[in-house]
């Protein structure tokens, strides 16, 4: 019976890829293990192999092609004794899908409703404008990933001065474990693009030092599960030695890697730790949602005198945004974002917390429910004035996160806004956060330990009671 | 043979007994025991005052291991760098640093290096290159190499001083930072300062490894067993080691044999080691006593010259404890301040 030979998912949060090359024609015989074709997923070409033996009846899909989802069938093989007809069955139905699937236009998901002012609810209430937009009106915008806008920020910083280096695992000839630092080593040379061996405990002392000494290390890890190998040297040598100085001296550096849960990949390798570094006064906590805020608060966060922990996300990495044109674009820290307006509740979120968070806002608005989200971005110094000002307008409050319940940001949030803001308060503020459990494997048990945008929608009912 | 040894019983050589330090400069001499002695007569005040509540929370003395520093900072040049664990007193006096200063950070006072809000084992001093003070066995390692990779990094010809315990050369840390290091030829001098005992355990009781320089063989790092109660030894094996570094041959290691006298810390009773021990050491190596010899026997000071320095010393120590008695406490606004930079704290 011919075999469908679908796309392949090339790596934990890979969704769609590029049909690079066909290394096989149809009528070809191959045996398992054959290289069939090249696949660029966002991060790198991959060769894909044959898993079963048999003759190419059919290519369903052309080389070249963008955008192949995964799963999505690309060539039928035929068992001994078949012919092309049984192909054309077997492809049939599945191979219109495809193209279908293929012509879909990879655009964002994620479009925010104050970049695109006409995707706004006609029905929202029309408050006071965003407090300071992060560009000027009519600025030029580009499509970007996050991945290229944090590449193109690490840039243009190594650029502006000669003391900024870029330093981790797999950084330079590899081009980064997760492609961020594509094209650096080119660039900047290994003097500034630095390979380390797998020591995390060991290279972190050593930038913080490098930093003590006048450099502005930007120190990569591979993702921040590792970083707890260096948990020492971030708190106790970068994040107290200005106060331990008397303001001599201190770290100016950055912390940077993927945090948060990935896909698949289970309870060591998925956790987010914006409330761990939230709690030590001397370290500032970053964590970007959109490709502009990645940009414009990594630029920052180079720039600033301290020990800054910037908090990125596997699965935003290949998300597209608009980011603008300007030469140097930044977003200051501790600066809110109002993403979405609105005046019934408010939902504060951060990070990959933010695709919940909006996903929720657009349902809500179905039924009449005007959601004002508000993007931390940076989470210490956290902008607490903008939630408060927010809530005095819509009296209720629900918090968005992939982490844990118990010490959660979400939880710090709730007790700034008891102090602040009680008397404006109409419901309890309800922290909706990742479940208490170490992260499962299966597919299932792991999309019901993460925080759902189900789980947001009936929060603000339940403070809006409706 | 990639490493020496020098003789734990002094550095006679061949056949020629001259007397020790015949050939070196009598000022040099008595400036290695002027220096020797202050850290000692400090280190002795600030016990007193530990004794008096004036000094609180945990403190580390020097008394015993004076000449380790004394010898390495005699084989640096301006601008090389240093950084060190919480015994950090004598290292601080050593490269300079104001006894004033110091001894007000003990007593947590305005007038201390980190304005009081460091303390004893937390101190820093840009202007004389000394980048802590560190509370974390063994931290101070990869802190000390990643200076040394700011320094090769900005061509500057710069060379840092890391010093660590024979307890923290049981970190991890140390010898991922090992490794770097030479990968990267960083100009570190690893100073192992091994004065016998991590807190209460001895070196017989947390390794078997006979030598704890020897390790660094494991990474290719050359390296030598130096007595550290001799300064002239000490100052003789650390040029060799800044040579080295310096050439951009990258780290050398310094096991430097020496001993504590009192205890891990102020509370700690010592019941770990006899009396006896610790007597021996104190009557037949102690490095002030070993270079009051040299500059006696060799006629280079009269022992009236000896008493003028133990006054100038006694003094400059006296200053410093009333100055740390007398600082106010710092203000209560500094609870708040130097948590976050607004300018960058410094630049290449």
């Amino acid at each position: 019976m011919a075999t469908e030979i679908l796309m392949p998912a090339l790596s934990p949060t890979m969704e769609e890829g590029t049909l690079a090359k066909w290394l096989v024609k149809e009528g070809d015989t191959v045996s398992s293990g054959d290289i069939l074709a090249e696949i660029e997923t966002d991060k790198a070409t991959m060769e894909f192999e044959a898993v079963d033996e048999g003759t190419v009846g059919k290519i369903l899909i052309e080389e070249g092609t963008e955008g192949v989802k995964v799963n999505t069938p690309i060539a039928v093989l035929l068992e001994e004794g078949e012919d092309a007809s049984a192909a054309e069955s077997a492809g049939a139905n599945k191979g219109d899908d495809a193209k279908a699937q293929v012509k879909e236009e990879t655009k964002a998901k994620d479009t925010l409703p104050s970049d695109t002012p006409a995707a706004a609810s006609p029905a929202a209430a029309a408050p006071k404008p965003p407090r300071t937009p992060d560009w000027p009106e009519g600025t030029e915008t580009k499509t970007t990933t996050v991945r290229e806008a944090l590449r193109d920020a690490m840039a243009e910083e190594m650029r502006r001065a000669d003391n900024v280096f870029l330093m981790g695992e797999e950084v330079g000839e590899y081009q980064g474990a997760y492609k961020i630092s594509q094209g650096l080593l080119d660039e900047f040379g290994p003097k500034r693009v630095v390979d380390t061996p797998i020591t995390e405990h060991g290279f972190t002392g050593i930038a913080v030092g490098a930093a003590f000494g006048g450099l502005r290390p930007i120190v990569e890890f591979m993702t921040f599960n590792f970083a707890l190998q260096a948990m020492d040297q971030i708190i106790n040598s970068a994040a107290k030695t200005l106060y331990m100085s008397g303001g001599q001296m201190g770290a100016p550096m950055v912390f940077r890697g993927p945090n948060g849960a990935a896909a698949r990949v289970a309870a060591q390798h998925s956790q987010d730790f914006a409330a761990w570094f939230m709690q030590i006064p001397g370290l500032k906590v970053v964590m970007p949602y959109s490709a502009a805020d990645a940009k414009g608060l990594l630029k920052s966060a180079i720039r600033d005198p301290n020990p800054v922990i910037f908090l990125e996300n596997e699965i935003l990495y290949g998300r597209s945004f608009e980011v603008p044109v300007l030469d140097d674009f930044t977003i200051p820290l501790g600066k809110a974002r109002i993403a979405r307006e609105g005046t019934d509740v408010t939902i504060v979120s951060f990070g990959i917390g933010m695709t919940y968070a909006l996903e929720a806002a657009e349902k809500l608005a179905q039924d009449g429910i005007e959601a004002e989200v508000i993007d931390l971005r940076t989470i210490r110094p956290m902008d607490t004035d903008a939630i408060i000002e927010s809530v005095k307008k819509t009296n209720r409050c629900v918090t968005v996160e992939e982490g844990w319940p118990q010490g959660s940001v979400g939880g710090y949030i709730s007790n700034v806004l008891m102090q602040e803001a009680f008397d404006h308060l109409d419901a309890p503020v309800i922290n909706c956060t990742g479940k208490d459990v170490p992260m499962p494997y299966a597919a299932n048990l792991e999309k019901h330990a993460l925080v759902t945008t189900d789980e947001v929608v009936e929060a603000v009912r339940k403070v809006t009671y409706k | 043979m990639a490493t020496r040894k020098t003789s734990d019983t002094g550095p006679a050589k061949g056949s020629n007994p001259a007397p020790k330090g015949s050939n070196i400069p009598a000022e040099e001499l008595k400036h290695y025991y002027r220096e020797m002695l202050l850290i000692r007569r400090f280190e002795e005040k600030a016990g007193q005052l530990y004794g008096m509540g004036l000094i609180g929370g945990f403190c580390h003395l020097y008394i015993g291991q004076e000449a380790v520093v004394v010898g390495l900072e005699a084989a640096a040049e301006e601008g090389d760098k240093r950084v060190t664990s919480y015994r950090d007193h004598g290292h601080m006096l050593a490269c300079g640093m104001d006894p004033k200063g110091v001894m007000a950070e003990l007593t947590g006072r305005e007038g201390g290096y980190s304005k009081g809000k460091g303390g004893s084992m937390h101190m820093f001093s840009k202007e004389k290159h000394f980048y802590g003070g560190h509370g974390i066995v063994g931290a101070q390692v990869p802190i000390g190499a990643g200076l040394a990779f700011a320094d090769k990094y900005l061509e500057n010809g710069r060379v840092t001083f890391a010093y660590f315990g024979d307890g923290a050369a049981n970190q991890g840390q140390v010898y991922e930072t090992y490794n770097m290091a030479q990968l990267w030829e960083l100009p570190v001098v690893f100073v192992i300062e091994n004065n016998q005992y991590a807190m209460g355990t001895s070196v017989q009781r947390s390794t078997k490894s006979p030598s704890l320089w020897e390790r660094g063989a494991a990474y290719g790092i050359k390296g030598e067993e130096v007595d550290g109660m001799d300064v002239l030894a000490v100052k003789e094996a650390g040029e060799r080691a800044v040579g080295h570094c310096r050439e951009g041959k990258g780290p050398y290691i310094l096991e430097i044999k020496t001993y504590r006298y009192r205890g891990h810390s102020m509370s700690d009773p010592a019941k770990y080691r006899s009396r006896e021990e610790v007597q021996k050491m104190r009557d037949e190596r102690d490095p002030i006593e070993q270079i009051r010899q040299v500059l006696l026997s060799g006629q280079h000071a009269t022992e009236d010259d000896l008493k003028a320095i133990d006054k100038e010393i006694k003094e400059i120590v006296n200053e410093s404890a009333e100055f740390s008695k007398e600082s106010p406490e710092p203000a209560l606004e500094e609870l708040w301040t130097d948590i976050y930079a607004k300018e960058a704290p410094q630049e290449a």
